[in-house]
C-alpha cells in the first residue's frame, strides 16, 4: 500500500489536531443535529419509564423487537474496530494506520449504546442493572449462569474493558502531544492521561508491546462476544432462532457491517475535518476489497440458514419462512435485504472505480448497514410471530414511535459521541501516521514502482 | 406428621377436550381468583389482555359443515421447562411438587422466558394495574397483585396447594384426592379439569392420564409437560384434520 501522506511531522501535528484545537462550522451543524435526535430518545426513554412498556409495540407472543434489534446492530458495529486494528494490525496491514483509532473508538461507543438497548428494553432498568451487575448475595441467589443473559453481558464487558484499554494504550502518545501544546486546565488534563509520557525508546517499546499483546488478547473476545449474542437466540426453542450455525453466522456479519461502518465514517471523517490526505481512496479501495471476501462467506451463512431450515422439513420452521418471504411486509424487507446487503454492494465493489469513488463507497456502506439492520429484524420477529404449530396464539408486531425514535436516538448518540471525541482526542493517530511515514520513506529506493514498508523484524 | 417440604406430591391437570363446551368459566373463575388485571379499553385495542387459561378454538371442516373445537390452555409446568434456564435472576424455576414457579419481585422484565415458552402462556404487565373503587375489596388477599414490568402466569392456584399443605400438616394426615383444586377445575362445569397428585397411585388423575386418550401439548418439543389433555371422541371425526403435533 501506498503511504498515505508524504508530510512533515510538524504538517501531520498541525493538521491532525485541527480538531481538537479549532472547531468549525460543519461541526457545530452536526453537533446540534445529533444533540436533537439524543435529546428526542432522552424524553423516549423517560416516558417509557413513566408509563412502562404499554407505549412500545411489544405484545405476546413478540415480546423483542426493535430494542433487541437495534442491541445486536450496535453490538455488530462494534467488530469495527477489533477486526480493523487488531487483525490488521497481526497482519501488518499498512494501509490501516489511519483508521485504527476512528475504529477502536466506534467500538466502544458502539458497545455502550448497544447496552442501553436491553436495559431500556426491560422497562425498569435500574432492576436490571441490581439484579445482574453489584449483584445482592445477602440471600445466597447467585444470577442463573444458565441463562445466556448472564453470558451476554459478561461478553460484552469484557469486549467493553479490552477495547477501552486498546483505545487509551494507541492515545497515551497523542495525549503527549496535546498536553506539550496545552495550557492551563487543559495542560494538566492532558497531562495527567498522558501517563507521564516522555517518548523513551522504553517506552515506545512498552507501548508497541502492549498493543500486540492486546491485540492478541482481544481476539478470541471479538469472535466469542458474538457468538454469545447469537446464543441469546440460539439456544432458545424459538423456530428459526434454534439452529447451531448462528454464532459464526452473526460473528461473520458483525464484521461485515462493523467494517462497512467504518467506511462511513471515514468518509464522513473526510467531509469533516477535510483530511483528504490522510485517508485517501486507497483506503476505501483496500476496506472494499475486504469487505467483498467478508460478504461472500457472510451471504453464504445466509444461505445455509435458509437451507438448514428448509432440510428438516419442520412445519413450524416453514411457517416462518413462508412468513419471510411470502406475506408483507417481510417480503419487502428480504428483497431490500439481500439487494443492499449482498448483490448490490458486492456487485459494485468488483469495480475498481467504485471502490476508489469515495461518494459511491459512503452511500453503499449506509445500505449495507441498512441491509444489516434488517437481518436482524428478520431473525428476531418473524420467529415469534409463529412460534409454535399452535396456530391460535401467533401474532403480529407494529413497532410505536417509541421504539423508532429511540433507534434513531441510538445512532445519534453514537455520532455524537464521536463528534465529541474528535473535540478531545485526535481522531487519526499521530505517531502511527509518522511511524508509518518514517517506514515507508526508509524503503523508497527500492525496486521502482512498488511502494513497499520496511519492517523491523 | 408430614411436613410439607416433604411430601412426595406431584401436581398435576388433567384436561379432558371431551368435556369441555368451551363456557369460558375457568378463565373467569382465574381472573377472580388471582386478581389478574380488568381489561379496559385500552388493552383490547393493543390485544394485551391477560388470561392465565384461555380457550383455544379450532375450526374444524369446510362450512357449513363445521366444528368448533376447544383447547384449554394454561401454563404446562413443564418438567423441562424452556422458559426456566434463560431467565437470568431465577424468577422462574421448578418446585419440588412439580410447578412452574413465577417469583414475582425478582423478575426485571427481559422477557425471554416468554419468548421461549411455545405456549404463550406467558403474560407481562405493560401497565399498572387499575380496579375500579367498587372492585377493591373483592382482591385476594392471597394472591400478589402484580405491579407493571414483571411477568406473571398461571400458578396452578399455589396458594391454595400451600393452604391445603399447612391443614393437613396441622391435622397430621395426608392431603386427600379432591381437597383442593384450582379455582379453574372448580368453576368447570362439565368436569373437563381434574387437579390432583400424580405420585399418588390412588388419586383420579393418576388413572386419567393411564387412558389411551391421553397426550401432551407440542410434546415433540421434549418439554415434558406436566398438564395432561385426553383427546376429543368424535364419532363422525372422518381424520384429517389431526396432525401428530405431539
Amino acid at each position: 500500500m501506498k503511504a498515505p501522506v508524504v508530510a512533515s511531522d510538524q504538517l501531520i501535528n498541525e493538521e491532525l489536531l485541527n480538531t481538537v484545537l479549532v472547531t468549525n462550522k460543519r461541526f457545530w451543524m452536526l453537533a446540534v443535529l445529533l444533540s436533537t435526535g439524543v435529546f428526542a430518545a432522552v424524553v423516549v426513554v423517560v416516558l417509557l419509564i413513566i408509563n412502562g412498556l404499554s407505549i412500545t409495540g411489544f405484545n405476546r407472543p413478540v415480546m423483542w423487537g426493535f430494542y433487541i434489534t437495534n442491541f445486536v446492530f450496535w453490538i455488530g458495529i462494534s467488530h469495527a474496530g477489533v477486526m480493523i486494528s487488531a487483525i490488521l494490525r497481526l497482519s501488518q496491514a499498512e494501509w490501516r494506520r489511519p483508521v485504527t483509532r476512528a475504529a477502536e473508538v466506534l467500538t466502544v461507543f458502539s458497545l455502550l449504546t448497544a447496552m442501553m438497548n436491553p436495559l431500556i428494553h426491560t422497562g425498569r432498568p435500574w432492576r436490571t442493572i441490581y439484579w445482574l451487575f453489584p449483584y445482592d448475595f445477602a440471600r445466597g441467589i447467585w444470577p442463573d449462569i444458565r441463562s445466556p443473559f448472564v453470558w451476554d453481558p459478561s461478553a460484552v464487558f469484557t469486549y467493553l474493558t479490552g477495547s477501552t484499554a486498546f483505545v487509551f494504550i494507541a492515545l497515551v502518545p497523542d495525549f503527549a502531544v496535546i498536553r506539550d501544546r496545552t495550557t492551563g486546565w487543559r495542560h494538566v488534563v492532558y497531562g495527567a492521561l498522558a501517563l507521564g509520557w516522555r517518548g523513551t525508546p522504553r517506552q515506545w517499546k512498552l507501548q508497541i508491546v502492549a498493543g500486540v499483546l492486546l491485540s492478541a488478547i482481544i481476539l478470541p473476545v471479538f469472535v466469542s462476544v458474538h457468538s454469545i449474542v447469537s446464543w441469546d437466540f440460539a439456544v432458545a426453542l424459538v423456530p428459526a432462532w434454534h439452529t447451531t450455525i448462528f454464532a459464526p453466522y452473526f460473528v461473520i456479519g458483525a464484521v461485515h457491517s462493523g467494517v462497512s461502518a467504518v467506511i462511513t465514517m471515514m468518509a464522513a471523517m473526510r467531509w469533516l475535518f477535510k483530511w483528504d490526505n490522510y485517508i485517501t481512496p486507497d483506503h476505501f479501495d483496500s476496506l472494499g476489497r475486504l469487505l467483498i471476501v467478508v460478504a461472500s462467506a457472510w451471504f453464504y451463512f445466509t444461505l445455509l440458514e435458509l437451507f438448514f431450515s428448509i432440510f428438516y422439513v419442520e412445519s413450524h420452521e416453514i411457517a416462518v419462512w413462508d412468513l419471510r418471504f411470502f406475506q408483507w411486509p417481510y417480503n419487502l424487507m428480504v428483497i431490500v435485504f439481500v439487494f443492499t446487503g449482498y448483490i448490490f454492494p458486492v456487485g459494485l465493489w468488483l469495480s475498481k472505480r467504485v471502490r476508489r469513488n469515495i461518494v459511491a463507497m459512503f452511500w453503499i456502506s449506509i445500505f449495507v448497514n441498512i441491509a444489516m439492520w434488517l437481518e436482524r429484524f428478520l431473525i428476531i420477529v418473524p420467529g415469534l410471530q409463529y412460534k409454535q404449530a399452535a396456530t391460535f396464539s401467533w401474532g403480529s408486531y407494529m413497532p410505536s414511535a417509541a421504539e423508532g425514535i429511540f433507534v434513531l436516538g441510538t445512532f445519534c448518540f453514537v455520532g455524537l459521541l464521536l463528534l465529541i471525541f474528535s473535540k478531545f482526542f485526535p481522531l487519526i493517530p499521530l505517531f502511527d501516521i509518522k511511524e508509518g511515514k518514517v517506514l515507508t520513506t526508509e524503503i523508497q529506493v527500492g525496486r521502482v514502482g512498488v511502494p513497499a514498508v520496511y519492517r523491523e523484524e | 406428621m408430614v411436613r410439607a417440604s416433604e411430601r412426595d406430591s406431584k401436581w398435576s391437570m388433567v384436561v379432558d377436550i371431551d368435556r369441555c363446551s368451551g363456557c369460558q368459566a375457568c378463565v373467569i373463575a382465574c381472573h377472580a381468583e388471582n386478581n389478574i388485571k380488568l381489561p379496559d379499553e385500552e388493552m383490547y385495542e393493543t390485544g394485551r389482555t391477560q388470561n392465565w387459561i384461555r380457550i383455544d378454538r379450532y375450526w374444524e371442516g369446510e362450512f357449513p359443515d363445521v366444528k368448533a373445537r376447544f383447547l384449554p390452555v394454561f401454563c404446562q409446568h413443564c418438567g423441562n421447562a424452556p422458559c426456566e434456564p434463560v431467565c437470568p435472576v431465577y424468577a422462574t424455576y421448578h418446585s419440588l411438587d412439580g410447578l412452574n414457579i413465577q417469583v414475582y419481585n425478582r423478575c426485571v422484565g427481559t422477557r425471554f422466558c416468554a419468548n421461549n415458552d411455545p405456549y404463550n402462556v406467558r403474560f407481562f404487565n405493560w401497565w399498572e394495574p387499575i380496579w375500579p373503587d367498587i372492585m377493591r375489596n373483592y382482591l385476594n388477599p392471597d394472591v400478589t397483585v402484580r405491579s407493571k414490568g414483571i411477568m406473571e402466569k398461571c400458578t396452578m392456584c399455589v396458594h391454595r396447594i400451600r393452604r391445603a399443605e399447612r391443614t393437613a400438616d396441622r391435622d397430621g394426615r395426608e392431603i386427600n384426592d379432591g381437597e383442593l383444586m384450582p379455582a379453574c377445575a372448580q368453576a368447570c362445569p362439565t368436569g373437563s379439569l381434574v387437579f390432583g397428585d400424580l405420585n399418588d397411585d390412588n388419586s383420579k388423575v393418576s388413572h386419567m392420564v393411564e387412558d389411551e386418550r391421553a397426550y401432551r401439548l407440542l410434546e415433540s418439543l421434549g418439554t415434558g409437560p406436566n398438564v395432561v389433555y385426553l383427546k376429543k371422541v368424535d364419532p363422525e371425526y372422518k381424520g384429517e384434520a389431526v396432525k401428530h403435533h405431539g
